[in-house]
C-alpha cells in the first residue's frame, strides 16, 4: 500500500481545479468510503438500538403524576403512569384526527406516550398525551408500581393493608406512610415465598405425579394391544398397574391437600390500592409478582433494581401470553437444542471433512462434492425446514411411532415436531459449514507435518489420531462455534420442526427418561417473531422483544467472537509451519 | 501408499503390529463410509424434495378393478358410490333403490321407494356430494331422498349401514293437477328450502319450494310448501338445472338453447324472468350439462366433442353466462360425471371412450377406452375419486379404480395465467385453501415467484452498490488498522439473525419510514452530492490540516457527516412534508401519484434484507479485490496512474468475476429469506412492481402455508415444489458463482 499513500499525498499537495479534482477519481474515492461509512452507521445504529430498547426497559423510571385536560371532552383528568416514547406531531395531523387546538404555540405538538396500566380498570394500557395540556407535573412518593400477574402493571397509591379481611395497617394516599409501607412489603414478601413453593410443588410434584400416569396409561394399553399374552397374565398386569394408580392418587390426594393448605395461606392477605383518578381496588397479595416506589429510589437502587429486573426477566417464565414475565424457557431451548444439534454435528462434520481431504482420492468427482457442499450452505434454511418436516417428522417420525410407540397412537410421539428433529434439521443445516472449517483447517496443515509422521513409521490412522486431529481441533471448534451461532439464530427451519410459541414444560426434567426428545421447546428467535407479530398486546411486548433481540445478538456475538479469536489463535500457532 | 513396511520395526511384537494395521484398515473403512453417508444424507435433500414432488407431474391412471353383471328388471337411473367405495347405490326405473357391494354386485339392502304402478319418469340430483336426488314419477309427483351410510362396529370388524332418509319428507309431493308424468326434473336441496322443478308431458313447468322448519321442541320437520307454473317453455325443453341458490333456473332446450329463468321474478309476474338467453354451441347438439362441483360453472358436452365450461360474469351489474374454458375432448363426448371434492370431471364417449379432466388446469389427465364400445347408460364416481362405476344396456357393471391424485396441477396452472371460477379474466392468483369445501385452489407460482425477485431486486439495488462500494474502498484504499477493525464488524452483520432483522423491519423500521416519508426520499437525493461537496471542501483545506489525516481514513471523516446528514433530513421531515406534501407524505402518494401504500412494503423489505445481504456481497467481494496481486497495482501506480485509474482499468477487470460472483451469492441469500420477508411485508401474493407495496415470497409462503398442508394433499406437494424450485435456483446461482472463484483462485495463482 506504500505506493499508493505517495501517490495520494502527491495528488493531495496539489492545487487542482473542479475539473482536474474530479478527473484525478479523489471524489469517487470518497464515494466508496461512504458506502463503509454508511454500513458502519447502520451496524452500529441497529446494536445501539437494540441496546437502548432492550434494557431501558428495566429501567425504574420516575413515575410522573399530573392533571390533563381532554381535548376532545374539556374534562380534567389525573394521569398517573411512565413516559415510554415522544414525538413531535403537526398541527394539521392532530386537526384531521379531530382536536381543537388553538393557532398559536407552533406548527409543531409535542405528545407522550404514557404507559399508564390499570389495564383492568381502564381497558387500555398505553395512550398518547399531548404535553402541552398537563398541567401540574409531580412525581409523588407515594406512588406505586405493582408488577402482577394478570392485567400487567399497576401504577397507584397503596391505601390499607388487610389480613382476613381485617385492616391492620393503613395510610392516606396522598401522605406516604413508611410503616405501612413497610408491613406491605412484608406481607408481600411472604406471598411471594408462599408462591413459590406453589409453583415449585406443582411444577416438580404435580407434573412427575401426571407423567407416571400418562406412563401407566400408556402401559395398560400396551398390555390391551399385546396379543400373545394369555389371560391370566394380562390380568395380573392390569391388577399390578390398578394398584399403582390407586398408589398414586393417594399421593395426588396428599398433594392436593397440601396446594389447598397452600392456597388459602397465600389467599390470606390483601390490600387496597386506589388509582390516580380515585378508584379503589382490593388486590390479593398472590397476584403480585413484585412492588415498587420508584420515585423514592436513587440512582444507585435503581441500578440495583435494574438488575434484579433482568435478572428475573433471564430466569422467569413468561406471563401473560409472553408479553411479561421473563424468557428462561425459550433461553433453555434454544441452547438444548443447539447442544443436540452440536452433539450430532461435529463427529459427522468432521468424519466428512476428513474423508474428502485425507481419504478421497482428490479429483473430479471429490471436486464436485467439495462444490456441492459449499453451495449446501447458501441453500434457503426453509428448505431445511421442509425436508425436515416431510422427511423426519412425517416420514422417519411417523415410522418410529408404528415400531415403538403404537400404545400412545393415535397421539403422535415422534411423527409431531419436536425437539429431536428440530436439532436434526439444524444438524443437516450446519453440516456444511463444519466441514467446510474443518476442511480449511486441514488444509492448512503442511504435507512436512504428515509426511513426518508418517516417516517415523506411523500408520495413516495414527498419523491423523495423533498429529493431524490435534493440529486441526481449533479449525474443528471454529467450525462448530460458527455452526452454532448459525443454529441460535436460525427460526425459520424450526417454525416447521418443532418450536412451539409456549411449552408447558421444558423438555430436560427430573422425569425417566429425563431428556424428552419428542416434546416441542420454546426458542429465543421464534419468541422474538411470535410476541412481536403474533401477540394480542405487541405495544405491551415491544421493549421485551428488544431485550430477547438484545440477548440473542449478545449470545451470537459472543460465539462468533470466540470463532474468529480461535481462528485468529489457531493461525498464529501454526504460521512458523507454514514455510 | 505411506503403510509403514515392518522391516526395520521386527522387534516389536507381530501381534502389536497386527492390531495397529487393523486399526489403520478400520479407521479407513469408518472415516470411508462416514464422509460418504454425510454426504449421501445431504445429497437425500434433493432426492427427497424430488420424491415429494414426483407425484404431481404423473399422469393419471385407470385400473379395471371389477366386472360383473347385475339382475334387475329395470334400466338404472342412478348410481353413487359411498366415501369408503364398499358399497354403491342404484336406483332403476321401477323406483328400487338397491345397495350392492362394490367388489363383487352383491345386494347388501334393497328398498323400494315407490308404490306399484308408478314408475320413474325422470330423475334429478341437488348435487352429487350433497347425496340428495329427486324422482319424477309417472303420476306427476316428485320424490326427494338422500342416501346415507354409517359405519357400525361390531367389536374390531366394521360394517357400512346404508340408509335413505327424505329431507322434505317421506312421500312424492304432487306437482300436476293433470297427473301427467314429470318428463324432466331439477331440484335443489339447502338448509332451509328446498326448490323442484318438473317438466310435464303438457309442457309446463311447475316450480314448487319446500321451506322447511324444525319446531325445536319437538324437534320435528315442519314444511310449507308454494308452487306456481310457467307455461310458455316451448316443446323441446331437454334439461332443467338449478342454481344453488335456488334462485336461477336453467332450461335447456332444443340444439342449444339455454335460457336462465329468475325464479323470484317469475313468481311475482313473468315478465322479465328471463334474464338470460345463450346459444351454447354452433350447430352442434348438447349432449349433457351439469354444475361442477360447488355450483359456480356449468360443464356442457355437445355432439361435436367439445366440452366447455361455462359461468355467470359480472358486466356494470348485468351479469352473464360467459365461456371460459374448452376443454380438448374426443369427438363424441356424451356424458360428464364430475367429482364430489375436486373441480375435476370424467367425460365419457359413446364410443366408449373415458377422459379425466379438470377445470382449473383445463386439461385432460386421461385418455382411456373403457371397452364397453357404447355410452355407458349410467356412470358414477366415488367421493373420494378413486372409484368409477359404469353400468351398460346389458346391466354389466365394470368397476375401475382411478389414481389420479393431484389433476389441478400441470406447469400452465402454475405458471400460467388461469381463468379462476368468478374471476372476470385470467389472472395469475395464489390463494391455496378456503373454508368452504368447494373452494377452487389457486396454485400460481407466478405471484411468489414475482414477489421473491421483487423483494431479491429492491434488496439487491441497496446492498450491491454499498456492498462494492464497501469492498472497494476497504480492500484498496483503506488503511490496514482501520481494516482489521471493519472485518469483524461486518462478520458481525453477517451473523446477526435475520429474525432480528425482520423484528426491527417490521415493528420499527416500516412505522419509522411511513412517518419520515421525506427523509428517506431527502437522504437518497441529497447524500451523494452532500459526501461529494464536503471531498472538495476537504480537498481545498490546506494541506497541513489535510496532512492530519492519514491516507485510507476518509470513510472515518465522512461517519459523521453521514449521520449529521441523516439527522438533519430526519429532523426535518415533518417540515418537508408540510411544505412539499401537503402535511401528509403518504396521502399525497396514494391521492396525488396514485401510489397505493402498505406500511410493510418492499422499500422496507429492501432495506432489511439488503442489510443482511451486504455483509455476504462485501466480504466475498472484498476478498476478490484485495487477492489481486500486488505487482499488478504496484506496476500499474508506478506507471504514472492515479488509484482510480488503477482501480478501474486493472485492479476491477481482475476482480470482477469474484465481484460477480459475490452478487450471485447475495442474491441466492436474497431469494432465500425467510423471516424478513415473513416479518417486514404484509405477505399478500400480489404482482405489482410498486416499491411501496408489500409481496409474498416463495419462502415466507412455505413458512406460512406447510404447517397447515394435510401431508401428501396437492398443496403439501405444491409447497414442496416452491422450495425445489428455491433449492435448484440457489444452488444453480452458487455453484456458478463457485465456479467462477474457482476459475479466478487458478488465475491469480499462475499470475
Amino acid at each position: 500500500m506504500n505506493t499508493v499513500e505517495e501517490k495520494n499525498s502527491l495528488y493531495k499537495s496539489r492545487k487542482q481545479s473542479v475539473g482536474a479534482w474530479f478527473g484525478s477519481g479523489e471524489p469517487w474515492i470518497w464515494v466508496t468510503g461512504s458506502a463503509v461509512a454508511a454500513s458502519v452507521i447502520a451496524v452500529v445504529g441497529l446494536l445501539l438500538i437494540l441496546l437502548v430498547r432492550g434494557l431501558s426497559h428495566f429501567w425504574p423510571a420516575d413515575i410522573i403524576e399530573f392533571e390533563y385536560l381532554d381535548e376532545r371532552s374539556g374534562q380534567q383528568t389525573t394521569v398517573v403512569g411512565e413516559i415510554t416514547d415522544s414525538e413531535q406531531v403537526s398541527l394539521e395531523q392532530l386537526r384531521s384526527a379531530g382536536l381543537q387546538l388553538p393557532e398559536e404555540g407552533g406548527e409543531f405538538r409535542q405528545r407522550d406516550l404514557i404507559k399508564t396500566g390499570n389495564r383492568d380498570v381502564t381497558g387500555s394500557d398505553f395512550r398518547w398525551y399531548l404535553s402541552e395540556n398537563m398541567r401540574n407535573i409531580r412525581f409523588p412518593k407515594g406512588l406505586m408500581v405493582l408488577e402482577r400477574y394478570e392485567w400487567g402493571n399497576f401504577y397507584g397509591y397503596l391505601l390499607n393493608v388487610k389480613e382476613q379481611g381485617r385492616e391492620i395497617a393503613a395510610q392516606q394516599p396522598a401522605e406516604f406512610d413508611p410503616e405501612t409501607w413497610q408491613v406491605f412489603e412484608a406481607r408481600l414478601k411472604r406471598a411471594i415465598e408462599l408462591n413459590d413453593t406453589i409453583k415449585a410443588i406443582e411444577k416438580h410434584e404435580t407434573r412427575a405425579l401426571n407423567y407416571r400416569l400418562e406412563r401407566l396409561r400408556l402401559a395398560e394399553r400396551e398390555l390391551e394391544l399385546e396379543i400373545g399374552l394369555d389371560a391370566l397374565a394380562k390380568n395380573l398386569a392390569m391388577a399390578e398397574i390398578a394398584q399403582e394408580r390407586a398408589e398414586i392418587d393417594a399421593e395426588y390426594e396428599v398433594l392436593q391437600t397440601r396446594l389447598t393448605d397452600l392456597h388459602q395461606q397465600v389467599d390470606r392477605d390483601s390490600f387496597t390500592a386506589v388509582t390516580a383518578d380515585g378508584r379503589q381496588l382490593s388486590l390479593p397479595f398472590a397476584k403480585i409478582v413484585d412492588a415498587l416506589l420508584p420515585n423514592q429510589l436513587n440512582a444507585v437502587e435503581k441500578t440495583w433494581v435494574w438488575f434484579t429486573k433482568i435478572g428475573r426477566f433471564l430466569s422467569e417464565d413468561p406471563r401473560e401470553a409472553n408479553t411479561e414475565g421473563g424468557v428462561f424457557p425459550a433461553i433453555f431451548g434454544t441452547v438444548l437444542m443447539v447442544i443436540l444439534m452440536s452433539i450430532m454435528v461435529t463427529p459427522f462434520g468432521v468424519v466428512a471433512a476428513v474423508y474428502l481431504r485425507e481419504y478421497a482420492r482428490q479429483g473430479f468427482v471429490t471436486r464436485t462434492i467439495r462444490i456441492a457442499v459449499n453451495n449446501l450452505a447458501g441453500v434457503p434454511s426453509i428448505v431445511y425446514g421442509v425436508f425436515g418436516l416431510g422427511f423426519f417428522v412425517y416420514g422417519v417420525g411417523e415410522q418410529i411411532d408404528q415400531l415403538f410407540f403404537q400404545a400412545a397412537l393415535p397421539a403422535p410421539t415422534f411423527g409431531t415436531p419436536g425437539l429431536l428433529w428440530a436439532s436434526l434439521t439444524l444438524a443437516i443445516l450446519t453440516v456444511p459449514v463444519v466441514i467446510v472449517a474443518t476442511e480449511e483447517g486441514l488444509s492448512r496443515i503442511p504435507r512436512a507435518v504428515r509426511e513426518g509422521s508418517l516417516a517415523l513409521g506411523a500408520t495413516k490412522a495414527e498419523t491423523l489420531w495423533r498429529v493431524i486431529l490435534p493440529m486441526a481441533s481449533p479449525a474443528m471448534m471454529t467450525g462448530v462455534i460458527l455452526a452454532v451461532a448459525r443454529a441460535a439464530g436460525e427460526v425459520a427451519p424450526l417454525m416447521l420442526v418443532g418450536v412451539v410459541k409456549l411449552a408447558p414444560a421444558l423438555p430436560l426434567d427430573g422425569n425417566f427418561p429425563y431428556l424428552h426428545l419428542d416434546q416441542k421447546f420454546m426458542h429465543l428467535g421464534f419468541h422474538i417473531y411470535d410476541v412481536g407479530f403474533q401477540s394480542p398486546n405487541v405495544e405491551a411486548a415491544r421493549p421485551l422483544v428488544y431485550a430477547t433481540a438484545f440477548l440473542l445478538v449478545v449470545v451470537i456475538a459472543v460465539l462468533n467472537f470466540a470463532a474468529v479469536s480461535i481462528r485468529n489463535h489457531l493461525r498464529e500457532k501454526y504460521k512458523a509451519l507454514e514455510h | 501408499m505411506n503403510k509403514p513396511s515392518g522391516s526395520f520395526l521386527q522387534e516389536s511384537d507381530s501381534f502389536f503390529q497386527a492390531k495397529r494395521r487393523f486399526k489403520d484398515r478400520f479407521a479407513r473403512h469408518a472415516i470411508a463410509s462416514g464422509g460418504l453417508a454425510v454426504i449421501g444424507a445431504i445429497l437425500l435433500i434433493f432426492l427427497y424434495l424430488l420424491y415429494e414432488i414426483m407425484p404431481l407431474f404423473q399422469s393419471a391412471d385407470i385400473e379395471e378393478q371389477a366386472e360383473y353383471s347385475i339382475s334387475s328388471d329395470h334400466d338404472p337411473v342412478h348410481l353413487a358410490i359411498e366415501e369408503q367405495g364398499e358399497l354403491f347405490l342404484r336406483l332403476d326405473a321401477g323406483g328400487n333403490a338397491n345397495f350392492h357391494e362394490v367388489d363383487s354386485g352383491g345386494v347388501r339392502k334393497q328398498q323400494s321407494l315407490l308404490e306399484s304402478g308408478v314408475r320413474v319418469s325422470s330423475f334429478a340430483v341437488s348435487s352429487e356430494e350433497s347425496r340428495v336426488f329427486g324422482l319424477g314419477l309417472s303420476n306427476g309427483s316428485v320424490l326427494v331422498a338422500k342416501h346415507d351410510y354409517e359405519p357400525v362396529y361390531t367389536g374390531e370388524s366394521r360394517e357400512i349401514v346404508p340408509s335413505l332418509s327424505f329431507p322434505i319428507g317421506d312421500f312424492p309431493r304432487i306437482l300436476t293437477d293433470s297427473s301427467s308424468a314429470i318428463r324432466v326434473l331439477a331440484i335443489r336441496d339447502g338448509e332451509d328450502q328446498a326448490t323442484i322443478a318438473a317438466l310435464d308431458e303438457a309442457h309446463t313447468l311447475h316450480i314448487m319450494q319446500v321451506e322447511k322448519e324444525q319446531n325445536f321442541l319437538s324437534e320435528e320437520w315442519e314444511f310449507t310448501e308454494k308452487s306456481f307454473a310457467l307455461n310458455d317453455i316451448g316443446d323441446s325443453v331437454r334439461y332443467l338445472l338449478l342454481s344453488e341458490d335456488q334462485r336461477y333456473l336453467f332450461v335447456l332446450s332444443g340444439q342449444a338453447e339455454l335460457k336462465v329463468i329468475d325464479l323470484r321474478a317469475a313468481r311475482s309476474s313473468e315478465i322479465d324472468a328471463v334474464v338470460g338467453q345463450y346459444t351454447l354451441t354452433a350447430g352442434a347438439m348438447v349432449n349433457d350439462i351439469r354444475f361442477l362441483l360447488g355450483g359456480i360453472s356449468l360443464l356442457v358436452s355437445d355432439s361435436s366433442g367439445a366440452v366447455t365450461q361455462w359461468f355467470w360474469q359480472s358486466f356494470d351489474g348485468l351479469r352473464r353466462l360467459e365461456k371460459v374454458r374448452e376443454f380438448a375432448t374426443k369427438p363424441g363426448s356424451a356424458r360428464i360425471v364430475t367429482e364430489q371434492r375436486r373441480k375435476g370431471f370424467v367425460v365419457l364417449g359413446d364410443t366408449g371412450s373415458l377422459q379425466l379432466a379438470h377445470a382449473t388446469s383445463g386439461s385432460t389427465s386421461l385418455d382411456a377406452d373403457t371397452g364397453l364400445k357404447r355410452l355407458p347408460v349410467a356412470a358414477a364416481i366415488a367421493p373420494r375419486a378413486n372409484l368409477l362405476i359404469l353400468e351398460d344396456d346389458t346391466r354389466k357393471i365394470k368397476v375401475w379404480q382411478i389414481d389420479n391424485p393431484h389433476p389441478e396441477v400441470t406447469f400452465s396452472a402454475l405458471w400460467q395465467q388461469v381463468w379462476y371460477e368468478s374471476y372476470s379474466e385470467p389472472e395469475y392468483v395464489w390463494q391455496s385453501s378456503a373454508s368452504n369445501n368447494d373452494f377452487e385452489p389457486k396454485y400460481s407460482f407466478s405471484p411468489l415467484a414475482f414477489g421473491t425477485l421483487k423483494a431479491a431486486f429492491y434488496s439487491m439495488l441497496l446492498a450491491a452498490p454499498l456492498a462494492i462500494c464497501g469492498a472497494i474502498y476497504t480492500a484498496f484504499f483503506m488503511a490496514p488498522a482501520i481494516r482489521r477493525k471493519i472485518k469483524p464488524l461486518v462478520e458481525l452483520m453477517e451473523a446477526l439473525p435475520t429474525v432480528i432483522l425482520g423484528f426491527l423491519a417490521g415493528l420499527w423500521l416500516a412505522p419509522f419510514v411511513e412517518k419520515h416519508l421525506p427523509a428517506m426520499f431527502s437522504m437518497l437525493l441529497l447524500m451523494p452530492p452532500a459526501i461529494l461537496l464536503f471531498a472538495f471542501v476537504w480537498s481545498r483545506l490546506p494541506a497541513r490540516l489535510r496532512n492530519l489525516l492519514p491516507d485510507g481514513w476518509q470513510a472515518l471523516l465522512l461517519i459523521p457527516v453521514i449521520a449529521l446528514l441523516g439527522a438533519a433530513c430526519i429532523a426535518a421531515s415533518q417540515s418537508m412534508e408540510l411544505l412539499f406534501f401537503e402535511g401528509d407524505a403518504r396521502a399525497w402518494l396514494t391521492n396525488d401519484l396514485g401510489v397505493s401504500y402498505d406500511q410493510r412494503n418492499a422499500l422496507v423489505v429492501g432495506v432489511a434484507m439488503g442489510f443482511a445481504v451486504i455483509p455476504t456481497i462485501f466480504s466475498i467481494a472484498e476478498d476478490a479485490i484485495f487477492a489481486v496481486p500486488k505487482h499488478l497495482t504496484n506496476g500499474s501506480l508506478a506507471l504514472g496512474a492515479t488509484p482510480w485509474q488503477t482501480l478501474l482499468r486493472v485492479v476491477m477487470p481482475t476482480a470482477s468475476p469474484g465481484i460477480f460472483s459475490a452478487m450471485m451469492i447475495g442474491l441466492g441469500r436474497a431469494v432465500g429469506e425467510t423471516m424478513i420477508v415473513l416479518m417486514a411485508t404484509g405477505n399478500t401474493p400480489i404482482m405489482d412492481a410498486n416499491i411501496f407495496e408489500g409481496m409474498r415470497t416463495l419462502a415466507a409462503n412455505i413458512a406460512v402455508e406447510v404447517p397447515e398442508a394435510e401431508v401428501d394433499s396437492s398443496h403439501y406437494r405444491v409447497l414442496f415444489l416452491a422450495a425445489f424450485v428455491l433449492f435448484m435456483f440457489t444452488f444453480f446461482v452458487n455453484t456458478i458463482a463457485e465456479l467462477i472463484r474457482q476459475r479466478l483462485r487458478e488465475r491469480y495463482g499462475s499470475l
